[in-house]
């Protein structure tokens, strides 16, 4: 059975995107980067979504299967690669988690996992990013961080979550609209270093 | 109707729609300029909550697991090899076709992709070379210079400040005689540059700065010079 070692550094200076072209050519090897760079992000998401060790893993195996399967019709003018990628687990994770309608408990409070153990520059980066995203999603009126939060997170469509909430259809689209736009411009404010960049102008 | 269809991107972007509603939107999407952008950005948005999460670390099976299933689908991989002319047309094609298809993005995004996609086939040629297993790699100060045994050659450089206006850098290969040029390129954090033309052993890969477009020898001082 072959190896697949850490990568040497020969793919570091590639972007995500670039390795995703890779892909598309069948490079192991540049799947195997990008699960290392986005792995981690990956599991912790699916494992959010899903409460369970073993379904967030079959998430982010059919995810990064997807990206495997697809990485020629991936438009990078549509999405960053890492966007595209983890839309892809996300997907996968929600339509495991709407099969296991028992196991989607409240999906507030954060996973009661213990904090990771940060061992490397990469966890670094990871934690502001976590710190930056959680700090803005502070920010935003309860509604519509409840709206984005149950979606997301819990997996629960727009009408579920109607019902769930007692609101109107039409009240619950409009929040996670606000919600997701105002996310947008805050994440975008230019304290330290962002990572959110429009990708279009209209 | 239409107009409801609007309304449901940033459900779209969080999944939070039933199969039947995320098929409809996407029907509307490829008719729909403006959702279509506003899909991009609520998308990075809503990947952006998923750096919110905190968990344990995935389990090490799991990457094994996922290349293993990977190789299993499409076991004809050849390894990483160089490349010199195909991926650019490779990406360009399936770029193409891609635009055909939709025959959406074609006429608004054709120069942006058409950059990207030579950005693309760039940085391939540069992993092609990096990555093929005679290569050998001589370290300097600001970066790498990687040369294949047959001569083709990758310039990495950190942190390298954009040209001044009208400038350009412009790579040299110099084996004794007068320096040969390999390229021009831009600043960045981290600059890949395929060398045109051949490093032999003992060659140097000099790096000037020129006029935009390039000269045929250098006319500056290099400020950056490597020996293989």
């Amino acid at each position: 059975m072959r190896e697949y070692p850490a990568m040497p550094r020969s793919f570091a200076h590639l972007s995500d995107e670039a390795l995703v072209a890779l892909v598309a050519r069948s490079d192991q090897e540049a799947l195997a980067e990008l699960y290392d760079r986005f792995g981690r992000v990956a599991y912790g998401l699916a494992l959010r979504v899903l409460r369970d060790e073993k379904l967030a893993e079959d998430a982010v195996q059919e995810g990064f299967l997807a990206a495997w399967r697809n990485a020629e019709r991936y438009m990078p003018e549509r999405a960053k690669a890492g966007t595209w990628l983890l839309t892809l687990v996300h997907r996968r994770a929600v339509d495991l988690v709407r099969r296991e309608e028992s196991r989607r408990a409240e999906p507030l409070p954060e996973s009661a996992e213990p904090a990771p153990q940060d061992s490397a520059e990469d966890d670094a980066w990871l934690r502001f990013e976590r710190e930056r995203v959680q700090a803005a999603l502070r920010k935003l009126p309860d509604q519509q961080r409840e709206a984005l939060e149950l979606a997301y997170y819990g997996g629960f469509t727009q009408s579920e979550l109607a019902e769930r909430l007692g609101q109107p259809v039409g009240t619950i689209k409009s929040r996670m609209f606000a919600g997701l736009a105002r996310l947008r411009e805050l994440l975008a404010e230019p304290n330290g270093e962002s990572t959110w960049k429009p990708t279009f102008t209209t | 109707m239409e107009t409801d269809l609007h309304d449901l991107t940033a459900a779209y972007a969080l999944d939070a729609l039933s199969p039947e509603e995320a098929r409809e939107y996407e029907a509307h999407l490829a008719r729909c300029e403006r959702c279509r952008a506003e899909l991009a950005s609520f998308s990075e948005a809503a990947g952006a909550l998923a750096y919110a999460t905190e968990g344990p670390a995935p389990p090490p099976e799991l990457r094994a697991r996922i290349l293993q299933q990977a190789q299993r689908e499409r076991p004809n991989v050849a390894p990483l090899r160089p490349r010199w002319v195909a991926p650019v047309a490779a990406v360009a094609a399936v770029a193409a076709c891609v635009a055909v298809g939709l025959g959406i993005w074609a006429a608004t995004l054709s120069n942006k992709l058409d950059r990207r996609t030579k950005e693309l086939g760039r940085e391939e040629k540069v992993a092609a070379i990096l990555a093929a297993p005679s290569s050998r790699s001589i370290s300097f100060g600001r970066g790498v210079l990687v040369v294949t045994k047959s001569g083709e050659a990758a310039l990495v450089v950190n942190h390298l400040r954009q040209p001044a206006q009208g400038k350009t850098y412009e790579a040299w290969i110099s084996s004794g005689g007068a320096p040969k040029p390999a390229g021009t390129f831009g600043g960045g954090k981290v600059v890949t540059v395929p060398l045109e033309g051949s490093v032999r052993p003992g060659a140097s890969v000099l790096v000037t700065v020129e006029r935009s477009g390039g000269v045929d020898a250098p006319t500056q001082k290099p400020f950056l010079s490597v020996q293989s």
